[in-house]
């Protein structure tokens, strides 16, 4: 039997409104059955002003009610101000810090960090570099197949490896700003337009399809990933975090339906249609998790949950 | 301004591109093996072992160096190929490897201590602690930058890292940051990182439709053209899309990076190499473009002002930008 499972809730990459991700955070702490929650700012340093005055209440009351916290660098660091709220992060020994740039995982060597999704983490070789130097948790990239999380299951020794199981699949990072671009700004006179969109804002083929989500200088899939009928193959590979990303849906019943799965608590085939009912904003993708298209969900009958 | 001359670091797919390369004026030709260890997989490109013996051969007769990218992530299980082509490579002879795998880049320093490591642009090291933590760890020597940052960071990065940097100056450009874009895995299952495609011909369709040519990557539709216009490519960034009502050209428009008009900034910011993109490219482009850049990084180094190059034709779409070196463009 593996050890027990944590679940575990991703920064939220929109730009919410900081009384709203707030709010959020407060509803997270006392009600959902969630282990670990990564708070800050992961995609774009222009917004991270906005919520830095709540973290210490929304950590203390996260803190309060059980659960890790865990700071997360920004994914994509460019200038001195930005490697400044890295290294802020990093010398403030009793925080917790996950590092999504190679950057924060330097001046984190030594003492126990997290690496994040936006690090890139493939084989066993990179894995073990990456926790001689201090990591005790990896989140491993979103494009894994089944057969590279089974590897990298046995070669994790002590460390934790995370995998996310819910929302949209963070696919591509950049310097210039999509959603300014979209509506004829530049970054730096950006408007924070990005608010305007809580899950991203949709970008769809010139014949109609759901295809792409923007979220200011971050790409993001329109399927949302979902790999609660693999959760028990997961934890099998030795996988025992699974990562929920905070999308504009009730999160807290999202969590309490993979808690419920991975407790073994509840039929995974009610569960699945609880969650499809949940979750309207786009159609479920499974694909990275098969070997193919990320875009795609392979059905349950073509596959064994069991292995 | 004067200067010692930009170190000129041209692509070659072929051995014939790389004697091209060669004879045009390059510095330094780049190449990978044939097969998923370098980020420009495609088919009918790249090296076997012999070619590559043959290749250094006759660039080190004429004083060019060789450098050899092995800078896709090694699959988990499977990191023979990925070990294979960095052994073969050092044991051959290439005067530096171009590496990104933090895995591989362990492996080279320590069974190939004597061989110059550089950092691939894939690795996406965008600051000085990353840099310097590269450096550290695996004595990394150059770092490739990525297409994020300004001339003005460049500058300001330079003097704060113990290594040299080369920057990209021509040819195809990612608008996303390289190494961290998984956008084509998600329309075609086939990964740049891991596969060393993006938006790859297998998977790419063309299908008239009522007037109109419609390009598809995987289902998805990239792009569409009205008849008797050239339909371009459908590599995903630089397709048309629609968002708020609008379609347009969302990411990118089907552009080249062309940086020769900042070439004595790139200099003053204290860039070692420039970098040519396009290996998948054929030997007359070669042999144009590398002359071109010859002629530009030697005027640049006596201070004299950069002639035009004079290869609008070779670019995509036939337009050029110099893509994130200037801020607007973000």
């Amino acid at each position: 039997m593996s050890p027990a499972a944590k679940l575990t809730l991703g920064p939220v990459l929109y730009n919410w409104p900081a009384e709203v991700k707030r709010d959020f955070y407060f509803r997270i702490a006392d009600e959902a059955a969630i282990d670990v929650v990564y708070l800050g700012e992961v995609v774009c340093s222009k917004r991270s002003s906005f919520f830095e005055p709540y973290v210490p209440e929304v950590s203390e009351r996260l803190a309060r009610a059980g659960k890790e916290v865990v700071h997360s660098t920004l994914a994509l660091i460019m200038n001195e101000r930005e490697m400044e709220t890295v290294r802020a992060l990093a010398a403030a020994p009793d925080m917790r810090v996950e590092a999504n740039d190679i950057s924060g995982a330097a001046l984190l060597a030594g003492r126990p960090h997290v690496i994040g999704p936006f690090v890139n983490v493939y084989n066993e070789g990179t894995l073990e570099v990456l926790v001689r130097g201090g990591a005790d948790r990896v989140v491993l990239p979103c494009e894994l197949p089944v057969g590279s999380l089974e590897v990298l299951g046995r070669a994790a020794g002590n460390a934790e490896l995370e995998v996310q199981v819910f929302g949209r699949l963070p696919l591509a990072l950049s310097a210039r700003c999509y959603h300014a671009r979209a509506h004829d700004l530049h970054k730096d006179g950006c408007r924070y337009v990005c608010e305007e969109d809580p899950d991203g804002m949709a970008l769809e083929t010139l014949e109609g399809d759901g295809f792409l989500a923007v979220n200011g200088t971050q790409t993001l899939s329109h399927t949302l990933c979902s790999l609660l009928r693999e959760l028990e193959k997961l934890r099998d590979l030795g996988i025992g975090c699974f990562r929920l990303w905070p999308q504009s849906v009730d999160m807290v019943a999202v969590a309490g339906i993979f808690q419920g799965v991975l407790d073994g608590r509840d039929d995974l085939a009610e569960a699945e249609a609880r969650l499809r009912e949940l979750v309207d904003i786009a159609p479920f993708s499974n694909g990275f998790y098969h070997g193919r298209e990320g875009a795609d969900l392979v059905a349950a009958e073509t596959f064994s949950p069991a292995g | 301004m004067s200067g010692t001359p930009l170190e000129l670091v041209c692509p070659a797919g072929t051995p014939g591109a790389l004697r091209a390369a060669v004879d045009a004026g390059a510095d330094v030709v780049y190449l990978g093996f044939r097969d998923e260890t370098n980020a420009r997989n495609f088919p009918g490109l790249n090296f076997s072992r012999p070619e590559l013996r043959d290749g250094l051969a006759y660039a080190h007769e004429r004083g060019c160096r060789i450098y050899v990218a092995v800078n896709t992530f090694a699959a988990a299980g499977n990191p023979g190929p990925w070990h294979r082509a960095v052994d073969d490579a050092a044991e051959l002879g290439a005067d530096a490897l171009i590496l990104a795998d933090i895995g591989l880049l362990d492996y080279a320093r320590r069974r190939h201590p004597e061989t110059r490591r550089h950092l691939s642009v894939q690795a996406s090291a965008s600051n000085p602690t990353a840099i310097a933590y590269y450096h550290e760890a695996f004595g990394v020597q150059r770092v490739v930058l990525p297409r994020v940052l300004t001339v003005t960071e460049i500058a300001r990065l330079n003097v704060q890292i113990p290594v040299e940097t080369e920057v990209f100056a021509f040819g195809g450009m990612c608008v996303m940051a390289e190494g961290r874009c998984t956008l084509s895995a998600y329309a075609t299952g086939r990964s740049p990182n891991m596969n060393g495609v993006c938006s790859p011909a297998s998977h790419v369709r063309y299908e008239q439709l009522g007037g109109r040519m419609v390009s598809r990557l995987g289902r998805f539709t990239i792009n569409e053209f009205p008849d008797g216009e050239p339909a371009g490519y459908p590599t995903l960034c630089k397709g048309r899309f629609v968002a708020g009502g609008c379609a347009g050209y969302l990411f990118e428009e089907p552009t080249s990076l062309d940086a020769s008009t900042v070439l004595p900034e790139l200099m003053a910011a204290g860039v070692r190499a420039l970098k040519i993109e396009g290996r998948q490219r054929g030997r007359a482009y070669i042999a144009e473009v590398v002359a071109a850049f010859r002629r530009a990084v030697d005027a640049a180094a006596r201070g004299d002002p950069v002639p035009p190059l004079g290869l609008g034709g070779m670019t995509e779409g036939l337009r050029e930008t110099t893509g994130a070196y200037t801020k607007t463009w973000r």
